[in-house]
């Protein structure tokens, strides 16, 4: 199969790799990089465990080919995790998930939201994580930690570590 | 009557258990540092196996041509029954790992390649030709147990299965669990009103976000490991043991690790697709191979939710009482029952639902059918079978113009009661869940919508539901301490979400009076941890944490031995404190754990007594028997107790569209003892949704030839975070469960079974509609 050579930043670092032009983005970051914390859930773009941040807004990265990812800033929770701020320690002082599972995808779908809209209300917050699927919660817990943070001092934090200066 | 312990734990203040805690595995969760069966590597070597499966409900194999996809560049083996002839099951023995002469559903396995690469495997997978001649099919569990129905398992008769099983050789009756108790017919002589109904529910999916994903590895050893998203490690390495077994495999030569399961729901219990990877790894030894799960395989090869049609017809008199109950109950079991035939059982010992009723005739028939198998589902049967049954006990209470919160207040079963089967009903909160609930929704005030198109109906139901499992299923667990106080303690209880890993360390904590910051409770290895039988029926916070008490426990008796021994001071005047033994006839006397629970306690001579302490704890109901007169279901204890509580709902409807919008919905559930109330709430509040999901809009929907039409999450809707409730209620009651651990008993599955009734009573109250059949859609509600 035909590869391809890409450059990219992944989590604040350059990468060079080549890539099958028929890899997605999440193939590449799982099996060829490593990354863990985007999952693969239905590989279809409906459940949002996938999700990544490219530039800068998220996308699951099951529907992007890597090659698409070219000259673009990847971040995925691996990056914000190495530094974390309010949104973390809120979610996780909420037992805001069970299984976790989709975790990576809802943080990330979070910070988004949290970063252009620093005090969302609480219909803002189920609309930014509408594409991420939980079966466990019922959201809520995952509703009132978003909240917590974006109550807390700097909530900008995770969204800001997005890239190194 | 049973010997139970006494109440010493659940009376006495507790400083960790009953107090909400941080899970202990939240951080690893949202930094994303937690470790899913997809997520391990196996480096370069490993191998993909794709999987070929039958396009057809019901045929015959005439012949497998494996040719074409063997010749393909970086396949290393393709296999198909014949290399797999051995059978399989948990409580009955009826799959085979791979298809041997017959499919019989689509979607079933016939054969698997195994290649270098995941897409060469599925290219190749797509080479091998399978000729099939098509047979008759049965999609209808009524039909299923027609004299004319197509048969699926001629073989039936010869099926090995557990002892409280009722199989019919040459039918499609795969288990028929009956209950009498009294006599119906005297029952509806003495009622004023008989009324009867069928209610219909349709297949479900569980749609955990994690698909099944498992690797095995059979080295050139003999050495089988499997690395699998799964509830039941130790049941897998059970299964996996004997279905191998001709290979000259025994269990010590069966690893089975299980990382974090991302989400579980029954639907990773048991054994299903993961021996496949077992299986698999034995023909390439020496490397390890994947199976990886698609979610359109979720969908159509794990177990899915049963449908089922209920026969409910219930006797009352004008006064409200109940008199008699027949409920029969025909199962849309599926192709293979190895499983989900304990779910048919187990509704048949508790169709009654939590009322006391002395006339009682249940029917509870598992019916094979040309579809994918079922299997357990949080809720094992209770959900399907209390839509009908507490649709029912509304509607009787309207008959004879009862409230429907006072007709089931009068009927409600208490403690000491005698149950269908024979045994006596729990201690329980019944009666304080019925008055919170009705509070909650304040029950009786009849609410209008502002929108003179929507109307407001409300409703309140009750359920019950015992652990479905055998007598002698059981937990263990080893408790380690570390130099510095802290903990390690293995069990094999799975954490699913549940959040069982905090609450084993909070019943551990308040007996060693370590903090919770310092317990660390992992997932299992079955070589390093010990037995758990499964992580299902709700039971493992009870089971699993009996044992950890135990553990705790045995570990503290090592602690003040040693003391004793060591210190010269009376053992019966030692208690732990603060990470400290102290002592009542020695104030100001301290030792600290950490000065002593690895290293010992120097004596004057200078030489050390003691050594590490590791506590040691199982748990078995031994009070629990499954073997009864199958004619009547009199005479054994399989319930090991009931978790109840109630459910109420405030709906609002859309007159013109049918359109449902959940307002309000309050549930509560006698946990006996929240060990951690706030993962109580979210069981209650995750649970809910799931099942208010399954009562609006899920449904798995399947065309005449038994294929699957919505394999995926945009035709299979399940709720977003928008499709949430406007208030969730959460109540939780404690009437301590004698023989819990400091009183607790399970309440994971229970938080989803009240859902539906709630909803079709709501309806009927808001617009009048009665519906019969899950789920309760608003095209349904529109054009009634």
């Amino acid at each position: 199969m035909k590869k391809v050579p890409i450059r990219f930043r992944l989590n604040g670092v350059d990468r060079d790799l080549e890539v099958a032009a028929a890899d997605t983005l999440l193939e590449v970051l799982r099996d060829g990089l490593g990354i863990k914390s985007p999952k693969t859930g239905c590989d279809h773009g409906d459940c949002g465990a996938c999700t990544v941040f490219l530039d800068d807004r998220t996308v699951r990265s099951c529907l992007v080919l890597a090659a698409e990812a070219d000259g673009c800033d990847v971040v995925t929770l691996e990056g914000i995790s190495r530094d974390p701020g309010p949104l973390l320690h809120e979610l996780a002082r909420h037992n805001s998930f069970q299984c976790g599972f989709c975790a990576p995808g809802v943080v990330l779908s979070a910070a988004e939201l949290l970063r252009s809209k620093p005090h969302p209300t609480r219909q803002e917050i189920q609309e930014a994580i509408a594409g991420n699927l939980c079966r466990c919660t019922g959201y809520t817990p995952i509703i009132e930690g978003i909240e917590a943070a974006s109550c807390a001092d700097s909530c900008l934090n995770e969204a800001s570590t997005r890239r190194r200066p | 009557m049973i010997e139970l312990e006494p109440l010493v734990d659940a009376s006495r203040d507790t400083k960790v258990v009953g107090h909400s805690a941080q899970r202990i595995d939240g951080w690893e969760k949202v930094t994303g540092a937690a470790r899913f069966a997809d997520d391990l590597e196996f480096g370069p070597g490993l191998l993909h196996a794709c999987i070929v499966e039958s396009p057809h409900a019901h045929a015959r194999i005439l012949s497998i041509d494996t040719g074409a996809a063997e010749k393909v560049s970086g396949v290393v083996r393709v296999v198909t029954g014949k290399d797999f002839p051995y059978r399989f099951g948990l409580y009955m023995q009826d799959r085979h790992i791979f298809a041997q002469d017959r499919v019989r559903f689509v979607g079933e396995q016939v054969a698997a390649v195994i290649a270098c690469d995941p897409k060469i495997a599925a290219r190749a997978a797509s080479l091998v030709q399978v000729e099939y001649e098509p047979l008759p099919i049965v999609l209808d569990p009524v039909q299923a147990i027609e004299p004319d129905a197509a048969l699926l398992h001629p073989d039936l008769g010869a099926y090995p299965h557990v002892p409280w099983f009722f199989p019919r050789a040459a039918t499609n009756i795969a288990h028929w669990r009956k209950i009498r108790k009294g006599s119906i017919v005297e029952g509806f002589r003495e009622a004023d009103l008989i009324l009867e109904d069928t209610y219909r529910v349709p297949r479900y999916a569980h749609c955990a976000i994690e698909p099944h994903s498992m690797t095995g590895l059979f080295d050139a050893a003999g050495r089988l490991t499997v690395w699998s998203a799964s509830q039941s490690p130790f049941t897998q390495r059970n299964l996996f043991a004997q279905a191998l077994a001709p290979l000259g495999l025994s269990h010590k030569d069966v690893r089975v690790v299980t990382p974090y399961v991302g989400g579980g729901f029954g639907g990773k219990a048991g054994v299903s697709c993961e021996i496949l990877a077992a299986a698999l790894a034995t023909a390439v030894q020496g490397q390890p191979v994947k199976v990886m799960w698609s979610r359109a395989q979720e969908f159509y090869n794990t177990y899915q939710r049963q449908g089922v049609v209920a026969k409910v017809k219930l006797g009352v008199k004008r006064d409200g009482s109940i008199t008699a109950l027949e409920h029969q109950l025909y199962w849309d079991a599926g192709a293979y029952v190895e499983y989900g035939a304990n779910v048919v059982n187990a509704v048949g010992l508790s169709a009654t639902g939590p009322y006391r009723i002395d006339n009682v005739s249940i029917d509870s028939v598992c019916c094979y059918t040309n579809l994918p198998p079922g299997g357990p589902y949080r809720g094992f049967g209770y959900s399907e079978f209390f839509f009908g049954l507490e649709s029912h006990i509304t509607r009787a209470a309207q008959a004879v113009n009862m409230d429907p919160v006072a007709f089931r207040r009068k009927n409600v079963i208490r403690e000491g009661d005698t149950l269908a089967y024979g045994a006596r009903m729990n201690p329980n909160g019944l009666e304080e869940a019925i008055r919170r609930t009705a509070a909650a929704i304040d029950w009786g005030t009849r609410e209008h919508s502002e929108d003179p198109h929507k109307a407001i109906g409300k409703s309140l139901v009750l359920f019950w539901k015992a652990p479905a499992m055998p007598p002698n299923a059981s937990s263990s667990a080893f408790l380690k301490f570390n130099e510095d106080a802290s903990l390690n303690i293995l069990i094999s209880g799975m954490e699913i979400g549940q959040g069982l890993l905090t609450a084993m360390a909070q019943i551990a904590s308040e007996i060693l009076t370590v903090p919770v910051s310092k317990i660390r409770v992992e997932t299992p290895d079955t070589d390093r941890n010990p037995y758990e039988w499964q992580t299902v029926a709700s039971h493992v916070t009870w089971g699993c944490g009996n044992a950890v008490k135990n553990a705790a426990t045995d570990a503290r008796d090592q602690i003040f031995a040693l003391v004793e021994r060591a210190c010269g001071i009376d053992r019966d005047s030692l208690y732990l404190e603060d990470e400290k033994v102290k002592s009542r006839f020695r104030p100001g006397w301290e030792l600290p754990l950490r000065d002593f629970v690895i290293s010992g306690i120097q004596v004057p001579d200078h030489t050390f007594k003691g050594g590490p302490i590791m506590g040691r704890g199982m748990f078995m109901p031994e009070f629990s028997s499954a073997e009864s007169d199958p004619e009547t279901g009199q005479g054994g204890h399989p319930n090991v107790h009931y978790t109840t509580g109630a459910g109420g709902i405030v709906l609002e409807i859309d007159r013109e569209t049918g359109k449902a919008t959940v307002l309000k919905a309050a549930l509560a559930v006698d946990v006996g003892k929240a060990i951690n109330p706030d993962l109580v709430n979210g069981q209650i509040t995750g649970g809910l949704l799931q099942g208010l999901a399954t009562a609006l809009y899920e449904d798995m929907r399947f065309d005449e030839k038994g294929r699957l039409l919505n394999a995926n999450f945009s035709d299979y809707k399940i709720p977003t975070a928008l499709d949430i409730p406007g208030e969730v209620i959460p109540i939780i009651i404690e009437t301590a469960q004698p023989d819990g651990p400091f009183g607790a008993r399970g309440m994971g599955e229970h938080t989803m079974i009240p859902a539906a009734a709630m909803v079709a009573n709501a309806i009927e109250d808001a617009v009048g509609v009665r519906l019969h059949s899950m789920p309760l859609t608003a095209e349904k509600i529109a054009l009634a």
